[in-house]
């Protein structure tokens, strides 16, 4: 075969600006405006891809995103490899490098095809079959290597350096797909001067008027009218025209999803340049003018490279200027081939033959080819090819019917063009929830009732030939507008029969013959029928056991024929068998575009307080609480946090400490109904809560579960300080604020969040109430006038606070309340009049044991959402003369109060070394074998530095009753025998509050 | 994405909304003086109709009211939003 295929002139690539790439390491050059597809081609490159289970040499198929075998992977650096792009779709551009997948060692000779002549063994549902048993061979030996061999592509090992946009818009009228249809529905639809938006996949619109020849418009080549509506939509302030952009999804409410290409088809993209970008799209009306797919044709061998679609032969002829080869065998069932096969002739190229499988085609394009002189056997279907890498040579056979065909004649060719007919993409169309209804004429599915403000138009709803589809698309856009805006096209086309042939061609071939339906998941005819032998009957059954139409291109040029296949082999009519629903994306997106700008530190927000930069200054180690970041421990030198934590304990229990408790959730509850609503919506009683009081508020739900808790401070008669854990503020406000909107408008509330609002500092221990008293102003901090558990407003350096006295580590305790904004001043002012009594600053580990060390739960790690406040120790927070509260009833239940349910203990071990893993198990006799008998688990684990051993709190069944109990936590290897304690395991007194 | 008639701010995208389950079960007055039948009736038990459903939604990241809305389960279309307190509208026949 000669070397260049390309023609001498034609086709609207760049004569004058050669490119040049490189495929699997070799040099080539192709034109401004090829794809790699067609410049490859125009080398005459045949072999682009091996296909997935049998590593079969496989040349381009289609000319676009129907393409099942180019499969190609776009590298510009090792960070950047696309893998898995259709070589159709690839622009070409100076210097691109791509590569050929699924093959070893190099895409010629693969040692991977050795699977080709194994192939009568892997038969469908393969894999079901075989790699049953044993069970245990399955994760280590058969996973594994089977992933290894059918790989798709690989993924770049290093992090995507590109940056990818996300955007919504709104229009009134959404067109997707602008062929014909589709910018005659634009044409229409911007008459009323409405937002209207036309997207299309391929880098200009256009459709098929982009590789048309003969097609006369208005007085206007295809091209030109093209050229002359796109100019007019462009001038259109009102009108957005987006190329390279996939429709890949149909969301609720005309939601669609868009992924807009923007430098990946340039050379050399600018620094920063993003590279794609997602469009949201909310239309009030949709045009669906997404265009008909070209069906092969099922016959043996019709996957050899240099068989290609008949239209996209005419594309690489029309609009690149490639030809497929220069001896051309066509087989067809349908008409269009005969265009393929007229413009080829024009251009110089030998058609050997044309087989038509119909007895008796007829009609203009027919005509012509005869006309031409073309060789035309009709009642010919296509029994096999013959070829190294490549086509050689066509075996046509007359059908003599039943199934049966005659004797064959060889005819010599490089290249075979083929086409059953074309299938209208009605996947947007299904994705939207459309039924889609078989057409008994054009024996085909079309769409049918919208679930959704859209309309097809075009091909895409079987309206065929370019006259048909502009005045379609034309009556669809004025439809989309609400206008009713008329125009005619006159149009000079030659159209032919639409109808095609559906299924496989009959053959001689016997049971090794493999005729594909699915070129990328390689499916033949003969897997369906075993499919259907072995007692399969669902098309969607049959879809997943052979794995038909369930490759990236979702089955875009193989649903209808395997619907054939499979029609004949249950002898059932088509529309009795139905069709799979199609998945979005219509074509493959990238993992890049839909994160978006959602990764790394935009990944999910960050919460910093007001001292999170005196934190990292001081070294502190971080940790994710929520969205928060957290200073877990502050180390100094060399410590781990073993070592920090005991220190920054054992200093909170001998001098203090501070720590920084601004993510505690806070909630303003304000009104005359205030406490009546506290009274409602906690477990506990708040009328007689003294103004200047605090106390501990447990929230349950209604099934009488603990869900929050926190304290309370009572600001004035009217106002109270709520304060929640710090996972837990969203949701506590959402049920605070479902309550009194939905159950209790009568009350008279506001509420209102206010975490961001204070900072908080924790200033704990012995030595807190001598390190305050020379920083605050008009507020009196001693025991008389604050006593523990009671709050003061007053000022704190200059800025006002509300000071309250709590405590969460059993020492004496202050929560210093600052406006956010002057939350750092106030903490380094502490920190500075606290360096002579040994402050030290404190992290969330520590704060934990120090709680724990007091047998304070913490809601989440204690409980579980199915504790009870009885279950976790606080009977005596319920407000037991209130007639209701949330959770209330649920609490009445007697399971609630059965004895065995689980209650929080401590657990002291034998050995005061070991430190419990949270999480384990509680068992009541050691040396059990699984299924052990299991009576709880431990909540909390800690060495703790005071008490110079481990301590551990648990959730154990009917836990009071066994205090002073030895139970026993099964580990590998041994049983860790543990006393059962109550859970204060430190100052039970509580004597230390009070300094 | 669906497409939400907030009555209070008009139509928004489902991203301001968080759902709140079936609408029109109301707390009891006097949950105490409920048996464990009427109680987990009231806690647990809730509609899952095919077809016309009373659903609660929050517009949360807009006004922050609660509101009710009737949604066709099987196309997700939305037939009415209305205030809370208001009584479902009487649609026979409407999302069909």
């Amino acid at each position: 075969m000669s070397k260049t295929l390309r023609t001498p002139a034609g086709g609207s690539v760049n004569r004058v600006k050669t490119i040049k790439f490189s495929f699997d390491g070799k040099t080539y050059q192709g034109l401004e405006g090829d794809t790699l597809a067609s410049a490859l081609l125009a080398n005459g490159i045949r072999v682009m891809g091996r296909s997935f289970k049998y590593h079969r040499a496989r040349g381009v198929l289609g000319a676009g995103s129907e393409e099942p075998n180019a499969l190609v992977a776009v590298r510009r650096d090792k960070a950047r490899i696309a893998p898995n792009l259709r070589a159709t779709q690839v622009e070409l551009y100076d210097g691109l490098v791509a590569e050929s997948q699924n093959r070893w060692p190099s895409l010629n000779f693969d040692v991977g095809a050795v699977l080709s002549l194994l192939s009568p063994f892997i038969p469908a549902g393969f894999y079901y079959k075989t790699f049953m048993w044993p069970k245990s061979a399955w994760d280590k030996l058969y996973e594994p290597n089977i992933r290894a061999a059918a790989g798709l592509g690989h993924a770049p090992t290093e992090a995507d350096p590109d940056s990818y946009l996300n955007r919504f818009a709104h229009c009134e009228v959404l067109i997707i797909g602008a062929g014909p249809a589709g910018l005659a529905a634009a044409l229409a639809a911007s008459e009323g001067g409405e937002r209207v938006i036309l997207v299309d996949e391929q880098c200009e619109l256009g459709g098929s008027l982009l590789s048309a020849t003969d097609a006369v418009i208005d007085g206007q080549s295809g091209r030109a009218w093209r050229d002359a509506v796109v100019a007019k939509l462009a001038a259109n302030p009102k009108v957005t025209l987006m190329t390279r952009a996939n429709a890949f999804g149909y969301f609720a409410h005309n939601m669609i999803g868009v992924a807009e290409r923007l430098s990946e088809h340039q050379a050399s993209p600018a620094k920063g340049a993003p590279r794609e970008r997602l469009w949201q799209i909310r239309a009030r009306e949709v045009v669906l003018a997404t265009g008909a797919i070209e069906r092969p044709l099922v016959f043996p061998d019709n996957d050899r490279p240099g068989i290609i679609l008949a239209d996209s032969a005419r594309t690489y002829l029309n609009r690149y200027g490639v030809l497929p080869g220069k001896r051309v065998v066509v087989a067809t069932g349908h008409d269009e081939a005969y265009r393929a096969a007229l413009d080829l002739h024009k251009a110089g190229v030998t058609i050997a033959a044309i087989a038509d499988a119909r007895p008796n085609p007829k009609g203009p394009l027919v005509e012509a080819a005869r006309a031409a002189g073309l060789p035309i056997k009709t009642g010919y279907a296509i029994t096999g090819t013959k070829g190294t890498l490549g086509v050689a040579e066509a075996r046509l056979s007359p059908i003599l019917g039943a199934g049966r065909v005659g004797p064959p004649e060889i005819v010599a060719c490089d290249s075979v063009l083929m086409s059953g007919g074309f299938t209208p993409s009605v996947h947007l169309f299904s994705q939207s929830r459309g039924k889609v209804v078989w057409d008994e004429t054009l024996e085909t599915y079309l769409p049918g009732a919208s679930a959704e403000a859209e309309r097809s138009a075009g091909a895409c709803r079987g309206q065929f030939g370019l006259a048909k589809a502009l005045a379609d698309g034309f009556a669809a856009g004025s439809d989309a507008a609400r206008l009713t805006v008329k125009r005619d096209f006159v149009v000079q086309a030659t159209e032919g029969d639409p109808k095609g042939v559906v299924g496989a061609l009959p053959h001689d071939r016997g049971n090794g013959a493999k005729a594909f339906i699915d070129w990328q998941n390689d499916v033949t005819t003969k897997d369906l029928k075993l499919a259907v032998r072995e007692g399969f009957q669902s098309i969607e059954h049959i879809k997943r056991y052979t794995t038909t139409g369930m490759a990236t291109d979702q089955g875009k040029t193989s649903n209808l024929n395997a619907l054939g296949v499979i029609s004949d082999a249950l002898d059932r009519p088509i529309p009795q068998i139905g069709l799979t629903t199609f998945r979005m994306p219509y074509t493959p997106v990238t993992f890049g575009v839909l994160a978006g700008m959602a990764r790394g530190d935009l990944f999910d927000p960050v919460r910093t307080t007001p001292i999170h930069d005196w934190a990292v200054e001081q070294g502190a180690v971080f940790e994710d609480v929520s969205l928060w970041k957290r200073a877990r421990f502050f180390p100094q030198g060399r410590e781990d946090m073993e070592a920090a934590v005991r220190r920054e304990c054992l200093a909170v229990r001998s001098h203090c400490g501070i720590f920084d408790a601004s993510t505690l959730g806070k909630i303003e509850v304000v009104g005359p109904d205030a406490a009546e609503f506290m009274n409602r919506f906690y477990i506990n009683a708040w009328t007689k809560l003294g103004v200047g009081k605090c106390r501990y508020g447990i929230v349950c739900r209604e099934d009488g579960f603990v869900t929050d808790d926190g304290v309370v401070g009572r600001m004035s008669q009217d106002r109270f300080h709520v304060t929640t854990t710090t996972g837990g503020a969203p949701r506590v406000l959402a049920m605070m604020e479902d309550y009194l909107q939905t159950e209790w408008p009568d009350l008279d509330v506001w509420l209102t969040s206010t975490t961001e609002q204070f900072a908080v500092i924790a200033l704990q221990g012995p030595k807190a109430r001598d390190i305050l008293s020379g920083l605050v102003e008009g507020i009196d901090l001693s025991p008389e006038a604050l006593a523990h558990m009671s709050l003061v407003e007053g000022k704190i350096c200059g800025v006002p606070t509300r000071l309250f006295r709590v405590s969460f580590t059993g020492e004496l305790g202050f929560e210093i309340n600052v406006p956010s904004q002057h939350g750092r001043k106030v903490w380094e002012a502490i920190w500075a009049a606290g360096q002579p009594h040994g402050l030290v600053p404190y992290g969330t580990e520590t704060m934990h044991v120090l709680r724990a060390e007091k047998g304070f739960i913490i809601v989440g790690q204690e409980t579980d959402g199915t504790a009870t406040p009885d279950d976790v120790g606080l009977t005596w927070a319920v407000g037991k003369a209130k007639p209701d509260y949330v959770g209330k009833r649920s609490l009445a239940r007697p399971a609630m109060a059965a004895p065995d349910r689980k209650q929080l203990v401590g657990l002291l071990t034998k050995d005061p070394h070991i430190v419990l893993e949270e999480g384990a198990q509680v068992v009541l006799t050691p040396g059990q074998k699984a299924p052990m008998a299991l009576v709880g688990h431990v909540t909390s684990s800690y060495h703790s530095a005071v008490l110079g051993r481990s301590i551990a709190l648990a959730m154990v069944s009917g836990g009071r009753a066994r205090i002073g109990e030895t139970v026993y936590i099964p580990m590998p290897g041994s049983d860790i025998a543990v006393d059962v304690t109550s859970p204060v395991f430190y100052d039970p007194e509580g004597v230390r509050v009070n300094g | 994405m669906l497409l939400i008639t907030c009555p209070h701010c008009g139509p928004r995208p489902e991203l301001e909304f968080t759902h709140g389950g079936e609408a029109h079960i109301a707390r009891p007055e006097n949950p105490a003086a409920m048996n464990a039948e009427d109680w987990t009736e009231y806690l647990y038990m809730r509609a899952n109709p095919k077809g016309l459903h009373a659903e609660r939604w929050r517009h949360l990241h807009g006004c922050a009211r609660f509101f009710n809305a009737l949604r066709d389960t099987t196309t997700d279309q939305f037939v009415a939003t209305y205030a809370t307190g208001q009584p479902r509208p009487d649609l026979k026949g409407a999302g069909q």
